[in-house]
């Protein structure tokens, strides 16, 4: 019986996921605090300015200085909002942020105490579908937070916030089809292993990656697909409304999300945890597992760091679309690429097998 | 008890629970989002049968697919009680005889299977995405393409029906 095995209750393996479970969440939670910084300091770059640098040296405690800032501030809840909805919605979006990170591979495995650790919370077979799973549900912290604030300008933004996301979770999955061809599995960790012997994903699907990049852009709510947040046009966005440290939720939520997604990209395309030009299973014979392990993880978070710069020079370089040009780039262009593509992967792969 | 059956019976009880929420609901946003509980407790009753793409498609098609779309429209509407109007006594009276006896039929097409509990445990790898794909598009591929040309010709119902013709405005 295969889930009575999964399900039967070992201490020493639930001790382990719940170490690694809370390692990964704090990890997650510590780059997001320090994203923000490093938006502020590049934006300050990009504009010949100097940034954040009175916090700490080179302004580095700037982030906590936030955070208890937001801590610190008045909880407003308004009159007419409906309560349990206005505080279910960060926590919803927060959530939602976090539970993507379980199927992903930090890196192969590593020896403690006699065990072998693997950096991945769950290796589930239907992998790849979770992600687009939970990221279906992060439609509800917009939307409910929106909702619940009995605000007409929240209200619009978060429907604008929905519709845009499901529309480019189409284009998404599309995109994303033509690399399961090639790859044959729905499991990160297989994806991530077939790239380390063949080559990574983005070499033979380009345009996939283009395509899953630009829908990335418009899930995350970032520049130039924030209309959600068109100050503008919408004063504040969803979060209008709120205030102290569930506006401090919902803004860290985008952070939280830009950090996984980098992560997500960095599998699919980038070869995940596999060191560029280098040949694991030799270096581990010379230099022991847990090194390799660490410097596999290592790689993989440089081409986070690398996704999570390239997000914010995007936002401090184009500048916002206008909704119709968003609804018009998701359906009328993005989907009949994505399926183009998937059509000439599929031929070149009938083609290769013949 | 096994953790199994304990899951089984602690899901259960959150469906039916979430399930009775969606009609008693005076908030038809509430109903929705009770509604969206009552399938995550049934993903999670197709995870305890092994059938993990079964469970993630129904968390993703319905969970989060349909129910946006529900609550899209309710959130657009007056949801004010004055203006709710009143259905009639024989109304309600109406939709208590139906429902109930649904419930009878389901309840009598049900009580007799026996084993139907008991072969629900998590036997077998047939809802493995694997097996499910081979099976569709070998010894179920016909049925399987008939079912895409019917959503394909919903959806282009579906868009003629949004489609306006600007002529008929004008006249």
């Amino acid at each position: 019986m295969i889930t009575m095995d999964l399900l039967a209750i070992n201490f020493s393996l639930g001790l382990e996921k719940l170490l690694l479970i809370g390692a990964i969440i704090t990890f997650s939670l510590i780059v997001a605090m320090y994203t923000t910084y490093a938006e502020r300091k590049v934006a300050a770059w990009m504009q010949d300015r100097r940034g954040p640098n009175r916090a700490g040296p080179f302004g580095l405690l700037q982030p906590a200085a936030d955070g208890l800032k937001l801590f610190f501030k008045e909880e407003i809840i308004p009159l007419t909002s409906n309560k349990t909805l206005f505080v279910l919605g960060p926590a919803l979006a927060m959530i939602t942020a976090m539970l993507t990170s379980a199927v992903i591979p930090w890196g192969s495995s590593i020896e403690l105490f006699g065990r072998n650790i693997s950096l991945q919370i769950a290796d589930v077979n239907i992998g790849i579908l979770y992600v687009f799973g939970v990221v279906s549900m992060g439609v509800y912290g917009i939307m409910i937070g929106g909702w619940s604030s009995n605000n007409k300008f929240s209200l619009i933004a978060a429907v604008r916030g929905a519709s845009q996301i499901i529309s480019y979770e189409l284009a998404m999955g599309l995109s994303l089809i033509a690399l399961l061809m090639m790859t044959g599995s729905l499991s990160l960790k297989t994806i991530v292993q077939q790239q380390m012997e063949g080559g990574w994903n983005i070499i033979y699907q380009p345009l996939g990656f283009l395509i899953f990049l630009i829908c990335v852009f418009a899930e995350c709510n970032r520049t130039p697909f924030d209309l959600p947040e068109a100050e503008n046009e919408l004063n504040f966005g969803y979060h209008q409304e709120y205030s102290s440290m569930k506006l401090g939720l919902y803004l860290f939520a985008e952070y939280v999300n830009m950090f996984i997604s980098s992560a997500v990209v960095s599998t699919l395309f980038f070869g995940g945890y596999d060191i560029p030009f280098v040949d694991e299973t030799a270096l581990s014979l010379s230099l022991g597992a847990n090194t390799v392990a660490l410097l596999g993880f290592a790689a993989l978070f440089a081409k986070i760091l690398f996704f999570l710069f390239l997000f914010i020079w995007v936002r401090w370089t184009i500048p916002r679309f206008r909704y119709d040009q968003l609804m018009d780039l998701g359906w009328k262009k993005l989907i009949p690429l994505a399926l183009a593509n998937m059509l000439i992967t599929a031929v070149v792969i009938l083609w290769l097998n013949k | 008890m096994h953790i199994n059956e304990i899951l089984f019976w602690f899901l259960t009880a959150l469906a039916l629970f979430s399930a009775m929420m969606v009609v008693f609901s005076k908030n038809p946003v509430h109903s929705v989002l009770w509604l969206i509980v009552v399938f995550m407790a049934i993903t999670g009753h197709y995870i305890i049968m092994n059938a993990q793409f079964l469970a993630i498609v129904n968390m993703i098609v319905y969970a989060g697919a349909i129910m946006v779309l529900f609550l899209f429209v309710i959130m657009f509407m007056n949801l004010n009680a004055e203006s709710e109007p009143q259905k009639s006594k024989w109304m309600k009276f109406a939709a208590v005889l139906s429902g109930g006896s649904l419930m009878l039929i389901l309840i009598a097409a049900l009580k007799d299977n026996g084993g139907f509990i008991s072969s629900m445990r998590g036997e077998g790898s047939i809802g493995l995405i694997k097996n499910l794909g081979k099976v569709l598009f070998t010894d179920y591929v016909v049925p399987f393409e008939i079912s895409s040309i019917l959503f394909l010709s919903a959806m282009v119902g579906a868009v003629v029906l949004g489609k306006k013709d600007s002529s008929t405005i004008v006249s």
